[in-house]
């Protein structure tokens, strides 16, 4: 953690808080680390025809995004470089460095059919699901 | 800011995430960083009141309608931080540019507060 005496807001300081108390009081975590407060956030919805994540990575080339899915599990990875130059730095709270996070999805969905869109630094991703998984109706005779 | 961001109104008491900041400052004044993802340039507001700097935001995600959450990490649509300026700072010389969900924002110093180095006599 780091401080500063430059002015600023206390709140910023309570949500790292509790993202610190959260982490240690998870009582299972994810085998590759802890599922919030990675970089970058991830949200994940999903559709009766498709899922659709969205991952929170503001500043990005859309071309340096690297998007796989694999046996059902997405993965996002990229390099996010902040530099600052010679100017001295007050507060540094931005992620920088390289990122990798993975989601397990289900596995009706069709490796094929995904979109990834990049726009006001959101990737949003969507998977359709097979054909087979889609929910039909089933006409009663 | 534009004079249509105006109309965008988080009152203080809305809940909203407190987006990361990188705070530089050189010669020519302070820059200031903040990660606002989901932001286009309509749904920002960055104002002055008084001496302090309020930074306003709301997400404009295009979702499909009949959407189930099964993992939420972002769960509010809107950002909100405010800064206090101190009294060397020119509030009417800030130049903002919002580049994919990223916010730069630069507040000149005032003329005379450049820094002037201060001769020290010895004797």
């Amino acid at each position: 953690m780091d401080y500063s005496l430059f002015p600023r807001d206390l709140f910023a300081e309570l949500d790292r808080l509790q993202r610190q108390v959260q982490q240690a009081f998870e009582f299972s975590p994810s085998i590759r680390g802890f599922t919030r407060g990675g970089f970058p956030a991830l949200n994940v919805a999903s559709t009766p025809q498709s899922a659709e994540i969205y991952a929170f990575a503001p500043g990005l080339d859309p071309a340096s995004i690297h998007v796989q899915l694999e046996r059902g599990v997405l993965s996002i990875s990229g390099d996010r470089q902040v530099q600052h130059g010679d100017a001295s730095v007050h507060v540094r709270e931005r992620f920088a460095g390289r990122f990798h996070r993975v989601v397990a999805l289900s596995d009706d969905l069709d490796a094929d059919q995904v979109r990834a869109n990049y726009r006001d630094g959101v990737l949003h991703v969507s998977i359709q699901r097979q054909q087979a998984a889609q929910p039909r109706r089933i006409q009663v005779n | 800011m534009a004079d249509a961001t105006r109309d965008i109104a988080t009152a203080p008491e809305q809940a909203a995430l407190v987006p990361p900041v990188d705070v530089l400052e050189d010669r020519t004044g302070i820059t200031l960083y903040a990660d606002l993802p989901g932001v286009s340039k309509e749904r920002l507001n960055v104002h002055i009141e008084g001496d302090v700097l309020v930074i306003e935001a709301e997400m404009g995600l295009e979702m499909p309608k009949d959407m189930e959450a099964t993992h939420i990490e972002v769960n509010l649509p809107r950002y909100r931080r405010v800064f206090t300026l101190s009294k060397d700072l020119d509030p009417g010389r800030m130049q903002a540019e919002l580049k994919q969900g990223v916010l730069k924002l630069h507040i000149d110093k005032v003329e005379r507060a450049r820094p002037k180095r201060i001769e020290i006599s010895s004797g």
